[in-house]
């Protein structure tokens, strides 16, 4: 196989960073090459500049054998690389059509309607794309926008396909989609970058796999030949562990009991008459595909959303109507699954993240009087105990990157020695060595006889940590499962609705 | 009483007199927001459209290359808005009102410079009324549409090209994406700037034109703030519209009706003129809060654009 696209010795320097250290790539034809690499290992940076949107500051690319250098996005297309960036750029208001044509229209003045949305169904047809091109992109799933991101590289006659971790928004079945749509172009002949921290999916989908690791290609290895052990292990430049181990335990007393429980948010019913409890020493895990009414359960426990009707029950007592600051007094910690819109005041210095729930209280305040001292010492205690880096109490939190905010949040309502911590997602978006930070600082509330509800879209982490696991679909708790029993094919099952049989 | 009023060709006749200076600036706002750059300034950009129209028609004592300055004079101050809204990045509402107390002053103190205490010459040529052969003698419809100020007929015009640019062209397809979501634009290898400079222009002449109607249509003199808070309501016009030409045109001629309406029963005597006075600004207000409800402003609107962010 001849190559493509070929990348040397690429430096790209930013005021303080050295986001790219003399990097190289090398792309064949008809090959799906994975770019693997934590967060911040400097995959973006990469893409970036072979899309043109930063110049690099040595180093060449070039693409068949000729030289290229790009000042904007536009000469990048022209010279035939497409890019679906990971955060999609579409226009909800504009039509599927629109979208696509936008930058690249047919004829001089006149929008011509019809005759787009006709070459984009031929489009559409001719790689197996399906979707409708008058339909509006804000009324599409996020699977169905994705399509239209790919349709738009292709329309413009891309010879490169770059996908800048296309799974991130996906549900499972729209991975799946789209690992179907990326093996149809491979045949077809069309060489992809695939750019990802996952390592099941890059071992899956991928046939030769470059590996970043703090601005630098640390290794490109043929996939087939390599373990996720191995990669995982080149990825963090340490050895890994990537199994859970949990000692056996027998929980105690329930902490929380949720009775009956319904949900409403407006008219829709969310959560539809659940209950469950949680125990002392045992992580319950929550498991259920996106918008099945998880999050407005959890909502509903810490306080967030009023009940409709069904009880809410903590240490014995009722709070189904207590305001939120009476559930987190009572000790109930919460990890939100959004840490930068609801986990954090991302403008704040750490000192003042880390005090979010307590700011008000002995030892932080006295009178209405601030404590700086008192919120320093205990900035300083939590940021070296959970390894917040940089070690800077007066850092800004949005300066961190997602790992190290998600420990700001995770020391801040760990340290309140909670008897229930609730985990909405507490690792999305992380990179492997956060993650396992993550899971042993749950182990150890675990250790110590709290209580964890664990509510997250990914089964590996459910199953891994659990130790029951219940199944949410529509609104309605479908079983509740023991952790160490259940397989992936069950949960899956009941995910999608389907009770299981009762054996015996 | 009231729908004898009603019948009155003279009462829908002040009815699109009085949208125009309100519609013209509300498809300049359009054209600025579709591109996302929030444009507050059309009131000083109606000032500056209406004295430099009157300075421009002394000069050259041709009302038409009156209009014309005013045109450019509007584009030139646009270009400025542009510069700092667009290129610096500055906040929008800042300097929109900037432009709006500067364009104040500069105007009076322009008009007493020039043209002394004694006010612009009542010499001034003056733009004209036209009179469509076969229209204007249609009773009811003749006077209403037949025989308006030329200005009139080019802002009726301007509305349907506007319609067709935004949303029959391709370069109105990319001013419109520039306004919702410029990061997309630009991978999509639009030049977000060229794009936010044409809306902020085609909005300044649009409204500066506004302001030519005013001074060289309506009257044929420049008085200090002569716009009186047009520029505002054309605003407002906008919002009501949807940012849509043919929905600003609707909103300006409800405002221009209760204008109208206010100038016809104040002679009534029964009502006072206060009240009367106020009806286009409550009707404004009312028709913000509780016609509009949601309204779907372009994503993009307001925010300044950098890359790389």
């Amino acid at each position: 196989m001849s190559v493509c696209l070929e990348i040397k010795n690429l430096t790209k320097r930013f005021p303080g960073v050295l986001a790219n250290d003399r990097v190289n790539l090398e792309l064949r034809d008809g090959e799906i090459h994975a770019i693997l690499g934590e967060n911040g290992a400097g995959k973006s940076t990469l893409v970036k500049m072979i899309y043109g949107l930063y110049q690099p500051d040595s180093g060449s690319i070039s693409l068949h054998g000729q030289e290229l250098h790009f000042s904007s996005p536009r000469q990048a297309i022209q010279a035939g690389i497409g890019m679906v960036h990971q955060h999609f750029m579409l226009i909800p208001a504009l039509t599927v059509a629109e979208n696509i044509v936008l930058g690249s229209e047919p004829g001089n003045i006149h929008y011509r309607r019809k005759e787009n949305e006709e070459v984009i169904r031929q489009l559409s047809k001719q790689y197996h794309l399906e979707i409708d091109p008058s339909a509006k992109v804000g009324d599409l799933t996020v699977g169905l926008q994705q399509r239209v991101e790919i349709l738009k590289v292709f329309y413009r006659k891309a010879k490169v396909l770059i996908l800048d971790e296309p799974t991130a928004l996906l549900t499972p079945q729209e991975v799946e989609q789209l690992i179907q749509v990326m093996e149809r172009l491979r045949e077809q002949g069309i060489p992809i970058v695939f750019i990802s921290h996952k390592l099941d999916e890059v071992k899956r989908v991928s046939d030769r796999v470059t590996v970043m690791r703090a601005g630098k290609t640390v290794a490109t290895v043929e996939t087939a030949k390599t373990t996720p052990q191995e990669l995982a292990n080149l990825m963090v430049g340490r050895e890994v562990v990537l199994q859970v181990s949990k000692p056996p335990q027998t929980a105690g007393k329930p902490v929380l009991e949720v009775q009956d429980l319904v949900v409403a948010q407006g008219h829709a019913e969310k959560v539809r008459g659940v209950s469950f409890e949680v125990r002392q020493g045992e992580i319950f895990g929550l498991a259920g595909i996106d918008g099945n009414g998880q999050f407005e359960l959890v909502d509903a426990i810490t306080g967030l959303l009023p009940a409709k009707s069904g009880k809410v029950v903590f240490r014995g007592n009722d709070i189904t109507k207590a305001n939120v600051h009476k559930r987190t007094t009572a000790g109930i910690s919460y990890i939100p699954q959004d840490r930068h819109a609801d986990g954090l005041v991302l403008d704040f210095e750490l000192t003042e993240n880390f005090v979010l729930r307590d700011f008000a209280r002995a030892p932080f305040a006295q009178f209405g009087q601030m404590h700086r001292q008192a919120i320093e010492a205990h900035a300083e205690r939590l940021s070296e105990s959970f390894d917040v880096r940089p070690h800077r109490i007066h850092a800004i939190a949005r300066n961190l990157s997602g790992g190290n905010q998600q420990k700001v949040i995770l020391a801040r309502e760990v340290s309140r020695e909670p008897e229930l911590l609730i985990a909405a997602q507490p690792t999305r978006g992380l990179d492997v060595g956060a993650i396992q930070f993550i899971h042993d600082k749950l182990l150890e509330l675990r250790a110590n006889g709290k209580a964890v509800l664990l509510v997250s879209l990914e089964l590996d982490e459910i199953m891994s940590l659990s130790d029951r696991i219940g199944v949410i679909h529509d609104g309605r708790l479908m079983a509740v499962l023991p952790g160490g029993q259940a397989t992936r094919e069950q949960l899956g099952l009941l995910m999608t609705g389907v009770k299981l049989e009762k054996e015996g | 009483m009231f729908w004898h009023i009603l019948a009155q060709p003279e009462l829908w006749a002040a009815t699109l007199a009085m949208a125009t200076p309100l519609a013209l600036p509300a498809l300049g706002g359009t054209f600025s927001e579709r591109s996302g750059v929030v444009n507050i300034a059309m009131e000083g950009i109606m000032l500056i459209g209406a004295f430099f129209g009157v300075y421009a028609a002394c000069l050259t004592h041709s009302a038409w290359l009156g209009m014309l300055g005013g045109i450019i004079m509007g584009a030139v101050m646009s270009l400025i808005f542009a510069w700092v809204t667009v290129s610096i990045g500055a906040d929008q509402v800042v300097v929109g009102m900037g432009v709006n107390i500067f364009a104040a002053g500069l105007t009076t103190f322009l008009l007493n410079m020039i043209f002394g205490y004694g006010g612009t010459p009542t010499s001034t040529p003056h733009l004209p009324n036209i009179h469509i052969p076969g229209l204007s003698q249609v009773p009811f419809i003749g006077p209403v549409l037949g025989q308006q100020n030329v200005v009139v007929y080019i802002m009726l015009l301007a509305v349907i090209a506007s319609h067709y640019f935004l949303f029959h062209t391709n370069l109105g397809l990319r001013l419109r994406a520039v306004g919702e979501n410029p990061q997309a634009a630009d991978t999509a290898g639009i030049n977000v700037w060229n794009m936010r400079y044409l809306g902020v222009i085609i909005g300044g002449m649009l409204s500066s034109l506004g302001g030519v109607y005013l001074s060289l249509g309506l009257l044929n003199s420049f008085e200090p703030n002569m716009s009186s808070g047009r520029g505002y309501i054309a605003l407002a016009a906008m919002i009501f519209g949807k940012w849509t030409p043919f929905g600003s045109l609707g909103a300006a001629l409800l405002f221009g009706f209760s204008t109208a309406l206010s100038m016809y029963l104040q002679g009534t005597g029964n009502i006072s003129t206060n009240i009367i006075q106020m009806l286009p600004y409550a009707l404004t207000i009312l028709a913000l809060v509780g016609l509009v409800g949601r309204s779907t402003e372009p994503a993009a609107d307001g925010i300044p654009y950098e890359p790389n962010k």
